[in-house]
């Protein structure tokens, strides 16, 4: 569906990314993992256009979407749940919403049927639906920034960190949507630093380091991979380096 | 007798505070609308209610249009002045800070009074009533047909504005860009063309505002820069970026000072608005119908 072929990248003067390679299949659940400055952030916006692509290539369902407009790039089918929520807090959270469905605005039917699937997902946005957005809580802004991709009908969902800045119990919550979007059959791209909770709900997983691919495989495969234990787990370190 | 005489007196003054304070709830209006979309203040707004009774003046008085033919010629050539300030100015100046692009509005505010003066030179011009009439007479006070006509354009605008912005998708999609541009495009807002949208409104709004008062107050070229300070003053008194507000803050602004140059002195009229701008800015920097809450989230 989405197919990123040894895509140059410079932020800046710097070269952000090296030559990488990724493609997400349909129905797929993809985890892109990284430290902080691998990379991820600025993969996220070649792809959505932010960023001017330097060399390779970005298909999607076929098409070359290299040097689109980001405006152009949601009407294609690839909706960003951004980083920092990115919420339009000065706006209701019904205004939201209908912002986040503003490419299907001729067909108001459909934005109303959406509208009420996702205060049925959500029953905290429609009570706060008339609230202005910057007044919800962290949590609530982070579900409302996914309802608000959602309504553009993408045929692709990324999501860039999540659970970055929020508290322990309410990104346990955001992973259990993000799972029950997984189970709905839709094609997510998961950015996360949180690689222990983003490798448990990914099919296959990517790992990147100073804007290279350094390994990919299945989730549950790189759970288990020495060194995403040792550099992104946490977990046995002390083992893995006696061993 | 001596009585009558007072009542008559405040009702004069109460009748044309509320004309001229329409006026300056245009004025108000026209930032509020770049202000929603762009955070930009434009000082140019003064020069585009100039530009628009001295237009007027152009196409009545020099083609000799109809009085309604010429007041919508008018806005049409201000709003293209609007549009060429956003699309040949602003748009090339988009990597600049908001600060930077306001004090690039004063610079074209500056290049617009200038050609104005080369235009039609310094004389000031007026123009006649929309409708003929004698003035009606309420109380011993004298309201002339025109006053009417001032408050009927700026409530016919700003219930027009209300409705656009808070019940429609475009003007929900134009306050987005607003709040927060980037996201606005990754939902799939054409920013820029919302940005031009907001020159050409508050160009045309400035526009209907200086042909509907010149016919009262007369126009000349270098009449945009106190409007526009004072219009600054209502949109700041009403909250910035508060459509209702700046209506209200228009009129109470008028008021002001309409019973200052009337029972103090009218030297001291134009003092009245700064008095009020600073006062504002000092107790109540949200304006007086500004929510405190959203003023918080905003960044300027």
């Amino acid at each position: 569906m989405l197919t990123l072929k040894s895509i140059h990248t410079y932020y800046g003067s710097i070269h952000a990314l090296k030559g990488v390679s990724l493609h997400v299949r349909p129905g797929e659940t993809v985890a892109l993992i990284g430290a902080n400055g691998a990379g991820k952030s600025t993969l996220v916006s070649t792809i959505c256009g932010l960023v001017k692509l330097h060399k390779g290539t970005v298909e999607f369902q076929g098409r070359n979407i290299a040097g689109f407009s980001p405006e152009d790039i949601v009407r294609e089918g690839i909706a960003l749940v951004p980083e920092g929520r990115q919420i339009f807090s000065t706006l209701t959270v019904e205004a939201n919403l209908q912002m986040g469905g503003f490419i299907h605005r001729h067909n108001s039917r459909q934005m109303a049927q959406d509208m009420k699937r996702v205060y049925e997902r959500f029953p905290i946005l429609r009570q706060r639906s008339q609230q202005l957005a910057g007044t919800l809580s962290g949590g609530e802004q982070q579900m409302l920034a996914i309802s608000r991709a959602l309504m553009a009908r993408p045929k692709l969902l990324i999501m860039d960190e999540p659970s970055m800045g929020l508290a322990p119990l309410v990104i346990k919550e955001i992973f259990k949507i993000i799972r029950e979007l997984r189970e709905e059959g839709r094609t997510i791209l998961l950015i996360e630093q949180n690689a222990r909770a983003a490798l448990q709900i990914s099919d296959r997983g990517y790992v990147l380091e100073t804007g290279k691919m350094v390994l990919q495989g299945e989730g549950a495969m790189l759970l288990e991979h020495r060194e995403v234990k040792r550099a992104y787990l946490g977990k046995g370190a002390k083992q893995i380096w006696e061993a | 007798m001596d009585e009558f005489g007072l009542g008559t007196d405040l009702l004069q003054y109460t009748v044309s505070g509320l004309t001229i304070g329409a006026i300056y709830a245009l004025v108000a209006i026209g930032y509020n609308i770049i202000y929603n979309v762009t955070e930009i203040i434009n000082f140019a707004q003064g020069e585009f209610v100039m530009l628009g009774g001295l237009f007027a003046v152009f196409f009545m008085g020099t083609l000799h249009f109809p009085v309604f033919a010429a007041f919508f010629a008018a806005i049409v050539m201000v709003a293209l002045a609007g549009f060429a300030m956003e699309r040949f100015v602003v748009r090339r100046a988009r990597h600049a800070s908001v600060l930077s692009l306001i004090i690039i509005t004063i610079a074209i505010s500056i290049i617009l009074k200038g050609t104005a003066m080369l235009g039609w030179g310094k004389d000031p011009y007026s123009l006649p009533a929309f409708t003929a009439g004698s003035p009606i007479l309420i109380g011993g006070a004298a309201l002339q047909i025109q006053a009417l006509w001032v408050l009927g354009v700026s409530i016919a605008i700003v219930v027009s504005l209300t409705l656009f912005f808070h019940h429609s998708l475009y003007g929900k999609a134009m306050l987005a860009c607003a709040d927060n541009p980037s996201a606005a495009r990754m939902v799939g807002i054409r920013v820029r063309q919302m940005v031009l949208l907001s020159f050409v409104l508050s160009a045309a709004i400035g526009a209907a505002a200086g042909v509907a008062i010149t016919p009262i107050s007369l126009m000349e070229y270098d009449r945009g820069a106190l409007l526009g300070l004072k219009g600054f003053g209502a949109a700041a008194l009403g909250g910035l970026g508060n459509f209702y507000g700046a209506f209200v803050a228009g009129l109470l602004l008028g008021l002001a000072e309409s019973f200052c140059a009337g029972y103090l002195s009218s030297g001291y009229k134009d003092a009245v608005a700064l008095i009020l701008l600073l006062l504002v800015l000092f107790f109540k920097p949200e304006g007086l119908f500004g929510s405190a809450e959203a003023a918080k989230l905003k960044r300027f």
